[in-house]
């Protein structure tokens, strides 16, 4: 089974500070706004190498989704920072008709994502951000899993002419995807190839999905582990080879399983190959204060919820 | 000199076709579009600078952003007999398969409409996006855009009023149509807006009344005082003052033809009272 190591723990949204610091050097249209969110959004590099492209909105957060909308009016190409929660369900009409009715080039840049937002508590836990963004229509989603990868997505999603919502979070994770790596919005990612189970997840329980591989392999059990970083478009074609294969699925993602990814996943499956399928989400409920670590197991999504998740979907077969 | 006959002449045409528009479809906002039609016909004729054709950006002209977009019948009128697009386009006005949908958008890719609105209260954040794009391409060319007064209530408004001037907008001209209407009554009745221009300077703009605003001359001597004030450091409102249904006597001074369509005898007597100048489409 191949294996991945962890080069060292990184934030997500570090990763997107650094992607918008290069984007900031290789492309003059891009724009940068924020939530007075500066520092918890890694925005700070971008802000003092180009002060001009960068516009402090205050806590405004519906103004900053019609400033970005209007700032694409002259070719700027703006990326709007703040939490997921004040990015999404706190903005939804705006983004709904200013930026995706509107077909306007805006780039929605998510932070603190999830449960793993930790201490602050479900108020600012969205678990919800991912449905609400992929039912409108012409938005991508992309939920990215570590710091390359956040970092290379952020780079991927200035050159696509569109909408989209990235989503990434605030604790450190385990680094693993390649440095500098190639981001193709739309396209999984295979990890380990297996021939018993499929497990796709997407953000932080990428990773998870692959520690939980290694303790089903040493049971005997060969798991296929698929990175989903873009939820919409959903690489459907991976997912359907990969169950021909396997014959069921878990699907893993910090998210409510109503409108998550999981969801996505169930639709493809239902209409194009129908194969037991366990979630790994959290259960129509609202988050609280805790570690991220604490709240992960609470809410089971970790490796072991994973692990358990793929032997009940086995046998199920 | 503008020929202020000629603006009037077109003035009257357009409120035929807003009337007609609505007629056909028994469904539209008359009430609001006629209260508009004077500032319309200013705007494209004669205060906005632009250019030939249409496209997104806008780069070296005047831009313009309805953010109450229920008016659209006024916007698509006064549009299309400014050279968007045919005339008799109008006819599709909120039909199937129509570029005129209900609410002006983007999505069909209709000449001159640069956002989607409708769901109220988001324009003056997207004209101040516009107006932030232009400053950096060096573009000296304004931003104008209009907001109904009812829709002052959106709290969005004030998030984008205390943004203009605390960071010197000073390219954009938001003129609020000052008619005292909305659906559910009077503005004073449903929700006071107060005095509005008090309210505009103590967030730090530069305010302009017209209080004829619907009266060409009015319009245009007023926002060419609007237009002196620009790049000064401060963004500018115009407080205008319409009377909605302007132009049709039974639809005046009243919220009742926010949303409703005239029956052909009430179509009948609002043509007699603005007789054909260009010609309908």
């Amino acid at each position: 089974m191949k294996t991945y190591s962890n080069t060292g723990s990184k934030d997500t949204r570090s990763g997107f500070g650094a992607g918008l610091t290069e984007l900031g050097k290789s492309n003059e249209n891009v724009v940068a706004l924020c939530a007075d969110l500066t520092g918890s959004l890694k925005m700070d590099e971008f802000k003092a190498n180009h002060p001009e492209r960068f516009f402090q909105i205050g806590i405004a957060e519906a103004n900053m989704i019609g400033i970005a909308a209007g700032m694409t009016i002259g070719g700027k190409i703006p990326f709007t920072g703040t939490f997921a929660n004040f990015s999404t369900g706190r903005v939804y009409d705006q983004i709904r008709q200013s930026v995706a009715y509107s077909g306007k080039n805006v780039k929605i840049c998510a932070s603190h994502a999830g449960i793993t937002l930790g201490e602050d508590g479900a108020t600012h836990q969205i678990l919800e951000d991912i449905g609400l963004m992929k039912m409108l229509p012409g938005m991508t989603v992309i939920n990215t899993c570590d710091f390359n990868q956040t970092k290379a997505a952020t780079l991927a999603i200035a050159k696509h002419d569109g909408p989209v919502y990235l989503r990434f979070g605030r604790p450190k994770v385990p680094n693993f995807t390649p440095e500098n790596g190639t981001f193709e919005i739309g396209k999984a990612v295979k990890l380990t190839e297996g021939n018993d189970v499929t497990i796709v997840a997407t953000g932080h329980l990428v990773w998870e999905a692959l520690e939980a591989a290694k303790s089903l392999n040493e049971a005997g059990i060969s798991a296929e582990v698929i990175n989903i970083h873009t939820i919409k478009p959903l690489d459907e074609k991976a997912i359907i080879e990969s169950v021909e294969k396997t014959g069921c699925i878990v699907t893993a993602e910090e998210h409510n399983y109503l409108g998550g990814l999981g969801e996505s996943v169930s639709r493809v499956l239902a209409k194009h190959r129908p194969t037991p399928q366990e979630f790994v989400a959290t259960n129509d409920t609202f988050g609280e204060s805790g570690t991220p670590a604490q709240l992960m197991n609470k809410y089971g999504l970790n490796s072991d919820a994973i692990e358990k998740a793929s032997k009940i979907v086995l046998a199920r077969k | 000199m503008p020929n202020i006959k000629a603006l009037n002449d077109l003035t009257t045409q357009v409120r035929r076709d807003i009337l007609r528009m609505v007629h056909k479809v028994n469904s539209g906002h008359p009430g609001g579009s006629l209260g508009c039609a004077e500032f319309f016909v200013a705007l494209y004729q004669e205060i906005m600078e632009t250019k030939d054709g249409f496209d997104m950006n806008g780069i070296g002209e005047d831009l313009f952003f309805l953010s109450n977009g229920h008016i659209s019948p006024v916007y698509y009128s006064v549009l299309a007999r400014s050279g968007y697009f045919d005339i008799d386009e109008l006819n599709t006005f909120r039909l199937i398969d129509s570029r005129l949908q209900g609410h002006p958008t983007t999505h069909e890719g209709l000449p001159g409409i640069r956002i989607a609105s409708g769901s109220l209260g988001q324009g003056m954040s997207v004209s101040i996006g516009a107006a932030e794009a232009k400053k950096l391409n060096n573009d000296d060319h304004l931003i104008f855009s209009l907001h109904g007064d009812g829709e002052l209530q959106e709290g969005q408004n004030w998030e984008a009023i205390m943004y203009a001037s605390g960071n010197n907008i000073d390219n954009l001209i938001s003129t609020i149509d000052v008619n005292g209407q909305q659906i559910d009554g009077s503005t004073d009745n449903v929700l006071p807006l107060g005095d509005l221009r008090r309210k505009f300077e103590a967030f730090g703009w530069s305010v302009v009344e017209i209080e004829e605003g619907n009266n060409i001359e009015a319009i245009l001597k007023g926002m060419a005082t609007a237009k002196s004030l620009t790049g000064k450091g401060k963004p500018i409102c115009v407080l205008l003052q319409t009377v909605m249904g302007n132009g049709v006597d039974f639809m005046m001074h009243t919220h009742a033809w926010h949303g409703k369509a005239p029956n052909d005898e009430q179509l009948e007597i609002g043509l007699s009272q603005n007789p054909v100048t260009l010609g309908d489409y």
